[in-house]
Parts: C-alpha cells; structure tokens; sequence
C-alpha cells in the first residue's frame, strides 16, 4: 500500500462515515429524548433513496400509498380513543384532519409530480417531504403509548418495526435495487486522488446539518425543550413540557436526517429495499461509541467507522462485517469501565 | 332423515368414483414460494405450470400446486401432505434452494422422485432421489474459461459475493480456470448492500489481471463493475448468470458497455444461432409463454417448469410399461426413468442425468453474451 492508495481509502471511508455520522445523531437524538433504540433508522435512508429513483422513473413511488396507509391507521386509532374518551365530536374531526392534511397534501402533490418529470432538486425536496412524515407515524403507532415503558419493551418493539417497515418495503417497492443520478458529476483532481462532486456534497451536507442541529439545540426553544427532555422526563413534564410532543419532534427529525441520508448515499452505491439496515447498524455502532448521549463522540465514532469498513474491506475483505462490529465489543467494554451504572429497567 | 341418508350415499358413491379415477390417473406434488421474498422466482414457475395440458404421453397428470411462502418449514408440510394425502408420484419444487433442501428428506424417506427448480447441494442417501433443473457452476463456468482461453486472457481478478453463490463460483472457477493455464491473482468479495466497494476494486485494479469476472446478481451486479470501471480498469469483464437480467444495464449503464456475460439459452431464445442444440425449445417455450403472459414477461425461472414437463414425457412411458401410479413400484420406477432418460434437450440447455451426476447439464449448454448498446448480443 502506498500513500495514493491509502488516500483513496481515506476519502472513501469519510465519505460514507459522514452518512453513518447522520445516522448516529439521529440514533442518539431518539435515544436520548424517548429511551428508545430506534433500529428502524435505516430504513429511511432506503425509503429517501428509493422514492427519488421512482420519481425519476415517473412512477408514484409505493411510499405514497404507504404514507396515507400508515396516517389512516393513526387518524383511526385516534378516533377509536377518542371515542372511548367521549371527546366532543367536532375535536376528534379536528385531530383527524390535523392527522392526515400534511400526509394527503404530499401525496396530491407526488401524484401530481410524478409523471410531470422535474428537476432533480424539486425531486429531492418532494422525497424528503414524503418520508419524513413517517417518523411522527409511526412514532404514534408504535411507541407513544409505550412512552414509559423499559428501554428493553422499547427495544423489542423497534426490532417488530424494522421488520415490518423491511416487509413492507419489500412490498411497495419490489425486489429490485436502483441508483440514482448523482447530484453533481464534476471531478476534482489533486494529485492522483480524484474526489467525486458527489462526495463533496456528502461532506458539505453532513457539515451543514450538524452545524444546523447544534443551532437547534442551543438557540431554540423547541430544541431546549427537546434536551430538557432528554435530560429528564418528569422535570420537563413540570415544567410544562409534552414529552409526546417531544417524541414527535425527535422521530420527525430522525426521519427527516434519514431520507437526507438516502438522497446522499443513493447515487454512490445501488439501494435495495434492505440496505438501509445494515447502513442503520453502522450508525449504530458510532452512536454507542458515544455512549448514546454524546453528539461530538457518536461523530468522531462514525468517521472511524467508515475509515475501519473501507481499510478493512481492503485488507480483508471477505470479513469486513466481521471487523467493523466486532469492534463494538471493546468500546462497550470501555464504556462499561469507564463509568459504570446501574442498569435501568 | 330418509333424504339425508340419500345424500350421504350419493356423496359416497361421487367419493368412491373419485378415488377410483385418481388410482388411474398421475399425481404431481408442487411446491413453489408463490409469496414471500422469493415470490419473484416462484410466480413465473407457477404460471409456466398453468399452461401445462391437460394429459401427458396419453396419460391424464394431476398437478396440486401448493404454496410454501418461500418458508421452509412450510416446504415440508407440504411435502408431507403430498406423500402422505395425495400419494403423489413425483415432487416438483422447491423453487428455492433452502424449500428445495428442506423437502429433500421428506422425499427420500417416503422413496419419491424429487424434481429441483433450484440449485441445490445435499447428502448421497438425499441425493439418490433428487435431481436438479437450474444449470449448475461447472456448466457456467466452462463458457467463459473458453471465451478466456480464446482471447488470451493469462490472469483474473475475483468480485464476488460473500455468500454461498460467490464461494461455489471461486472454486469452480479457480478449477476450471487452473486446468486452462488461467491464474486467479486476487479474490475479493462484498456484500449487495454495501455502501462501497471502491476498497475492493482499488486492490485487485493494482493486481493488474488481464480480466476481471464479477459474481453477483441481478442489480446487485452493477455497482462493483462500475467501481472497477471506475478505477482505471481496462480489461474484459466478465459476469455471471446470476448477472444476465436487464437491471444489469438498467443500473451500470455505458459502464457495462462490452463486458460479457455467461447465460443459459432460454432467455436469449430468439438470438441463439442455429446450431445451439436448444433453440427450438427455447423458441417454443418463449413464444407460447409470451403468447399467455404479454411481450417481455418471460424469465429464466418459468423456462424450469417448462422442462419439467420434458422430463415427465419421457420418463412416463418407460415407467408406465412397469407399474401402475400411485404405487411404490411406479415411483421407483420413474427415478430408474429419470435417472436413465439419456442426453435431453431443454429450453436451458441438453440435460444428461446418470446415476453419478444429478445436476447433468452438458458443455454445450452456456452462451456467452456480450453487453452492446445497452442488449445482450450472442457472442458468436
């Protein structure tokens, strides 16, 4: 190996540390306000990537019907307990449309758009708009009402969810993998390293949208109340803060980071309805190098990630895997040394 | 009461009948992953075996086609109501290596004839009753060490999946090729989900092998032949049946242009040139599915269904001269048929069982295909 050939691995390796690094934020971001570790992160990097490919395609992408599937599930199960409450009637129309106006709204647009052919930016702005309403759905399916449950119950259920989004994925957008146009084909030469405009895109988003959560979470009062949360529930919720409406919060943004992810990753490599898993896992990994509560840890965590996989799929590429996620065993070894606690039920 | 007992004795007596007609008759079991992640494979074998007739060499063939969810433990209680309830002949299925595996026992303990649409490798005391449609790795691999042999190509760099695909292609491939004078200088592999292979096509573009074959499949394919394009490769490359759907070039491109894949004949049926054994099957079997299905549905799987029905015009003469269906005796003598039936043609290929090899393709089988202007062209 010399130094072009490690340079070449450097830069491939921050690259896509630099999508793991949004992951893990994510990761750590839904754990730190809800105690739920949210495995299904992943899946939508894949649901981001694969809407922008059917829209290039001009086809309504599945997620469209999933979307209004999954808000109609909401709006019912708001309705039922509503109900079973005696809410006034004209309260439960309101939840009903406050539920569904965003989810149908998108969906006109997307049927609308799809067979027009716009420009690849519109397209991606459509695409987020479309997946990111699935975090506070499914937040609202499947674990508002679990709020105070274990960490553990928490677990299990993310685990059900993965699966479920996986099959569903498989369902809506069929078997078959797709690439996207990259956003930028330029190349930029220096020396024999040759870094790609789609790269650079990578690190200046990635960049700009930590520098963005961290303004968030200084100089907002919805980002305060987020880390409020975080901080402690039942304090916050005395001082008059919903933690529902912060778990909302934190899902809509963690679905938000992932089909940003997507629209990032999807012209680099060939997105199948499962790939988001594994990519989700790496995050993970990063996301428990920073112990779940450290943004600048799960960062640097991310980036050594993406160096590991890259220098190890040199080496040996064969056990890739193996070496990346075997490396979580002495972090957490390390984790458990350096401040132990009891363990929370 | 005097009605009741009417209809009773009339369902009896259409129950009697109905048994009577089936000892008569043949029963084919098949099991096919008609849902499920493997659904994709599974439906086109199933609608090739709607279009089956009615009656084969004269005889009148009941097909059960059941589901198995692409689940294995469902493959088998399938398998057991077909040996146990329906007392089938044969077993068809299943369209999935790990169904296919998992029924195997099931057959072989109940000494029935199990017909594989999937590769599958199992143990000798399973294998006696099992044999296999899908073409095996030798019978690929042996076209493109040809193709190689006739270009010069002297050392290859190895793409390929970590899986049970991407290993049996290795080492069928390092042997063959081995045997030609053909080295292997690197082997590297990837996963279909991973996020880049760019490591991977750095080390074996700094190998610097005349060729490169890339193992892997559908649209998996594309994005390591795009990253070794993208390395500064200039060589042939080289892909594999696994390889040969139109996702390939769908993804990679004008960066798969000119690179060759290996493929069965069935899919290229109306390209193969005149002498490949197989052309007419091929045609047939394309044109009539076509004609049921709409332009452009065919696909390598339902071509599996469509040879299935050779082998059973072949074998149930030979194995009618010696017993009656529904017995033991008609079942073993349809695997000595099976077993025995001789160099066949099929859509996919000439297929020559004995009894040492159950996979049985010959050479003559493979096509080289070369990616031109965004279509497989037969490479003559």
């Amino acid at each position: 190996m010399d130094a072009t050939i490690a340079g070449i691995l450097a830069v491939d390796g921050l690259t896509n540390g630099a999508v793991y690094a949004l992951l893990a934020l994510a990761t750590v971001l839904v754990f730190a306000v809800t105690r739920v570790i949210f495995i299904p992160q992943g899946e939508f990097v894949a649901f981001g990537a694969l809407t922008l490919a059917l829209l290039q395609a001009g086809k309504v992408p599945g997620t469209v019907w999933f979307l209004l599937v999954l808000a109609a599930a909401v709006a019912l199960g708001d309705l039922w307990h509503g109900w079973r409450q005696r809410h006034p009637p004209a309260r439960l129309l309101a939840g009903t449309v406050r539920t569904l106006a965003w989810p149908v709204l998108v969906s006109a647009v997307a049927f609308w758009a799809a067979p027009r052919g716009m420009p690849l930016l519109a397209q991606a702005a459509l695409t987020v708009a479309l997946v990111t309403p699935f975090g506070t759905l499914i937040y609202r399916l499947a674990y508002e009402s679990l709020a105070d449950a274990s960490v553990l119950v928490l677990l299990i259920v993310s685990v059900g969810v993965h699966f479920a989004l996986v099959g569903l994925g498989l369902y809506f957008f069929g078997a078959e993998g797709f690439r996207n146009p990259s956003f930028w084909d330029q190349r930029f030469n220096i020396g024999a390293l040759a870094l790609t405009g789609q790269a650079l895109i990578i690190f200046i988003a990635s960049l700009v949208l930590i520098v963005a959560l961290w303004l968030f979470f200084e100089r907002s009062l919805a980002g305060k109340a987020l880390r409020a949360t975080a901080v402690n529930r039942l304090g916050a919720r005395l001082m008059g803060i919903s933690s529902s409406s912060a778990g909302r919060l934190s899902f809509t943004m963690a679905a938000f980071i992932g089909a940003l992810s997507g629209l990032l990753i999807g012209p680099t490599t060939t997105v199948f309805y499962d790939s988001g898993f594994l990519i989700g896992l790496k995050g993970f990994v990063a996301a428990v190098f920073a112990g779940l509560s450290s943004y600048p840890l799960a960062l640097v965590g991310a980036l050594g990630v993406g160096l590991l996989e890259s220098f190890g799929s040199f080496w040996a590429s064969a056990y890739k895997e193996v070496i990346v996620f075997s490396t979580i065993l002495p972090v957490l070894l390390w984790r458990s040394l350096r401040d132990p606690h009891s363990e929370e039920h | 009461m005097k009605t009741f007992q009417l209809k009773t004795l009339v369902a009896a007596a259409a129950a009697l009948l109905a048994t009577a007609s089936a000892w008569a008759d043949v029963n084919i079991g098949v099991t096919l992953s008609l849902t499920g992640p493997a659904s994709g494979l599974g439906i086109p074998v199933g609608n090739q075996f709607k279009l089956w007739p009615a009656t084969i060499a004269g005889e009148k063939v009941n097909l059960i086609i059941l589901d198995d969810a692409s689940d294995p433990g469902k493959g088998v209680s399938n398998a057991r109501r077909f040996v146990t309830e329906d007392k089938v002949d044969m077993v068809f299925g299943g369209s999935i290596t790990t169904v296919s595996a998992a029924v195997a026992p099931v057959a072989a303990e109940a000494k029935t004839t199990q017909i594989s649409i999937a590769p599958v490798g199992l143990p000798p005391e399973q294998d006696r009753w099992v044999f296999r449609l899908p073409q095996g790795f030798s019978v690929m691999a042996h076209p493109i060490v040809e193709h190689m042999k006739k270009a010069g190509i002297k050392t290859v760099g190895f793409l390929g999946y970590t899986d049970a695909y991407g290993e049996s292609w290795l080492k069928e491939f390092t042997n063959q090729a081995g045997a030609a004078g053909i080295k292997v200088v690197a082997a590297e592999r990837f996963a279909r989900s991973d996020t880049s292979v760019t490591p991977q096509a750095l080390k074996l573009v700094s190998a610097n092998p005349d060729a490169m074959l890339v193992v892997a499949s559908g649209s998996g394919a594309a994005m390591p032949h795009k990253a070794i394009i993208e390395r500064g490769f200039k060589g042939k490359v080289y892909q594999t049946h696994a390889a040969a759907t139109p996702d390939l070039v769908r993804i990679g491109g004008k960066d798969v242009e000119g690179s060759y894949v290996v493929s069965g004949p069935a899919v290229v049926a109306g390209q193969l040139p005149d002498s490949h054994p197989s052309k007419a099957a091929a045609v047939d079997f394309v044109s009539k599915y076509e004609a049921a299905y709409g332009k452009g549905s065919v696909s390598q799987f339902a071509g599996h269904a469509y040879d299935a029905r050779i082998v059973l015009e072949k074998v149930l003469p030979v194995a009618l001269k010696k017993a009656k269906p529904g017995t033991p005796e008609f079942r073993a003598a349809l695997r000595d048929a099976v077993e025995g039936m001789g160099r066949t043609i099929f859509s996919h290929g000439v297929m020559n069982w004995t009894a040492t090899d159950h996979w049985g393709y010959t050479n003559e089988t493979g096509v080289m295909l070369k990616v031109s202007g965004g279509q497989f062209v037969v490479e003559k």
